[in-house]
């Protein structure tokens, strides 16, 4: 009897709203509390407030701006990469993946002198080509996803140094920035703004519209129903007429696409690729994913939670910069704000789902 | 089974399409700057070569995958192996215990000698023990500078990174600099440290350490970009690799600092940066001559008994400076990845 909120004013519960709507009832604020964002916004205000208040120096539009840099590059990475762990699956090689594509669009333009918009264009196909193996591999083999993309991970690692020392004999790859081309795509990928003179990179507009896509996508499709659909029981999902093999092998040529987008970002925004970066990136883009509210074992999340993983992410990392702490404890600072932050969240998760 | 791998290869179909028509779209578009066309083939500097018997060599190192330094490195020791006619063995990790790992094998294949480097002594000791006690000669190079005559080594090559900092904090004085950041691209890394604690030992100024994440350009570039926000006295980003330093450059313009970058290493980019004046100097420990020297030393003690230093002394490969003065000398090596 004492279970009913401060709301009792409606005891027939009209319409469709069942005896059993206990959820239904609940106050608004708690209804909001338990969605998979919120508990990672208000652990990334208080690390943005935290910071604020503990380093001078971020208080500035400039500084917003790196954070936000940072944020975006990590993010951008982070959305697909959260979508696939809504779909139930992992992709670990998404770090590696970022600059296999970066060195394909380099070194196909360099090496046969082309406008630098074909190696663009190849490389997006080589990265939806990896993702879809990704996927094929996964639902062929009947493998875990763990275990493919750890495949893939170290296949990548290999042929990323391995084709660049064949085709530049140096382990970096040539500089493209005098190329026809380039200034183009570097306005698309890698230019920056002023907005009331601070000057905002174009990463963090791609990334907020990305967000907003992958946001519809999840919530007012088709498309996203089969994805927490397929996250959530594969099984179920297919005897009820999802088309599990297809949104699987979507969902890692997202990552793909992703991964696209990050390496174009490099390639144009630093000219040339060192190619044994990217290893380790993986971690931190289902860390962000993870962060932000989706569930390990799949079937639960959202896209917008995971921009502010990001957030928090870049945040912590630029903060502890901006505050001028020793950097000897650098990595062992990140790591207590993000398990911090994680608590903040869960716990948040927790106390609205309890009642 | 059939029935459901239909649907997927009609779907290939279009992606098949799709891949087609975008290599004819980049046949089609060739550029009029830069790429392979516009770059200059470097003379092939192919000296003679030895008619010693062929004797088999390892170098084993802790190289990280990918790493322009470790690629000069390797250069060099084949330009000499292939001079001495000798088979040259490579193999490298970064993980201490799988180094030594790597030098047990080459025992095991009975090579002539072995080049190692010693960026964790002790993890290697044992190794080194073996092998000096199969009757196969060891030499050192790069580092281990502090260490290589304890472990029974005959000879080494490398810097003194202490010595190579000491080298440019005293730069940094004569450049008139207050306040520099010294930045390390990847933590627990003893050399890279040493290099910090030389800057700090000579240099009259301040300095400081900043930690980024060496396999993430991004990163690196946005924590550079918050350190000289954070700190808007800084005038010199000290960088300890050629990549580290070149995006330095655009964290100094993003923040609208004035510092300068200096760097350790080279590379073909940063001969370039240095001739354009937006990095002032690098210092340079040749790592071609480490590789080089360390293989060829093997064969003048095979066949000759030769030992360079006499055994006592290490023979040290910098630090020399490269700046604007004399940049245009060593870019054409730099441009072919030799220096």
């Amino acid at each position: 009897m004492s279970t009913a909120g401060p709301t009792a004013t409606a005891p027939p519960a009209p319409g469709p709203r069942t005896a059993g709507g206990r959820t239904a009832r609940r106050p608004l604020a708690l209804r909001l509390l338990a969605r998979p964002e919120v508990g990672v916004f208000l652990g990334a205000a208080a690390v943005f407030v935290f910071f604020l208040i503990a380093a001078p120096s971020v208080r500035s539009g400039g500084s917003m701006a790196t954070v936000l840099y940072q944020s975006s590059t990590i993010g951008l990475m982070a959305l697909p990469v959260a979508l696939l762990m809504i779909g139930g699956e992992f992709d670990l090689s998404a770090g590696v993946a970022v600059i296999t594509s970066a060195l394909t669009a380099s070194m196909l333009s360099y090496q046969l002198t082309m406008n630098v918009w074909a190696g663009v264009v190849v490389a997006l196909v080589l990265s939806l080509a990896i993702g879809a193996f990704n996927g094929w591999m996964m639902v062929r083999t009947g493998l875990p996803s763990f275990l493919v993309t750890l495949g893939t991970f170290l296949i990548l690692q290999g042929v990323n140094l391995a084709v660049t020392k064949l085709v530049t004999d140096n382990v970096a790859t040539d500089d493209i920035s005098d190329m026809d081309g380039f200034g183009q795509a570097k306005k698309i990928f890698a230019s920056s703004f002023g907005v009331g003179g601070v000057q905002v990179k174009i990463t963090v507009v791609w990334w907020l519209v990305f967000a907003a896509l992958a946001t519809w996508v999840l919530l007012r499709t088709k498309y996203g129903n089969w994805v927490f659909a397929v996250g959530g029981d594969q099984d179920s999902a297919r005897a009820v007429g999802v088309p599990v093999t297809f949104t699987k092998i979507t969902l890692f040529m997202a990552v793909g696409f992703g991964a696209w987008f990050v390496g174009m970002h490099e390639l144009f925004s630093f000219n040339t690729v060192q190619s044994g970066e990217g290893v380790g990136q993986e971690l931190i883009y289902i860390a962000a994913s993870v962060i932000g509210g989706c569930l390990l074992t799949g079937g639960y999340g959202s896209a917008i939670g995971p921009v502010f993983g990001a957030f928090m992410f870049g945040m912590v990392n630029q903060g502890i910069v901006y505050a001028g702490w020793n950097p000897d404890w650098f990595k062992a600072f990140l790591g207590v704000m993000l398990l911090g932050a994680t608590l903040v969240n869960l716990w948040v998760r927790r106390t609205a789902t309890r009642r | 089974m059939d029935r459901t791998f239909h649907p997927r290869s009609r779907r290939i179909a279009p992606l098949v399409a799709l891949t087609a028509a975008s290599l004819l779209l980049a046949a089609g578009c060739s550029s009029d700057s830069g790429g392979k066309k516009a770059e200059e083939s470097g003379d092939g500097g192919t000296a003679g070569k030895a008619n010693t018997p062929r004797m088999t060599v390892a170098l084993v190192t802790h190289q990280a995958p990918g790493d322009t330094f470790w690629d000069i490195v390797r250069k060099g020791a084949e330009a000499a192996a292939a001079k001495d006619n000798i088979d040259l063995v490579y193999a490298h990790d970064p993980n201490a215990g799988a180094q030594a790992g790597l030098v047990q094998n080459a025992i095991d294949q009975k090579v002539d000698g072995i080049a190692i480097t010693l960026a964790k002594p002790d993890a290697m000791k044992d190794a080194v023990s073996k092998a000096t006690s199969a009757g196969i000669p060891v030499v050192g190079l790069n580092s281990g500078l502090s260490d290589w005559k304890k472990l029974g080594l005959t000879e080494f090559f490398g810097q003194d990174e202490t010595v190579a900092g000491e080298a440019l904090g005293k730069k940094l004085n004569a450049e008139g600099a207050k306040k520099a950041v010294c930045v390390i691209q990847e933590q627990g890394n003893i050399g890279l440290t040493q290099r910090c604690d030389g800057v700090k030992k000579t240099f009259s100024g301040a300095t400081e350490n900043l930690y980024v994440n060496g396999t993430d350009m991004p990163s690196v570039k946005s924590t550079i970009t918050a350190k000289l926000k954070q700190s808007p006295a800084i005038d010199y980003v000290v960088a300890l690799g050629a990549p580290y330093a070149l995006t330095a450059v655009q964290s100094v313009s993003e923040a609208g600092s004035k510092a300068k970058i200096a760097t350790f290493d080279l590379n073909k980019e940063l001969t370039g940066a240095i001739s354009k004046g937006t990095i002032q100097f690098a210092v340079d420990q040749q790592p071609y001559l480490q590789g080089y020297l360390a293989i060829d030393s093997l064969w003048l003690y095979k066949n000759n008994g030769n030992y360079s230093g006499g055994g006592e002394q290490p023979v040290l490969t910098g630090p020399a400076f490269v700046d604007k003065s004399n940049v245009d000398a060593v870019a054409k090596y730099a441009t072919k990845g030799t220096r």
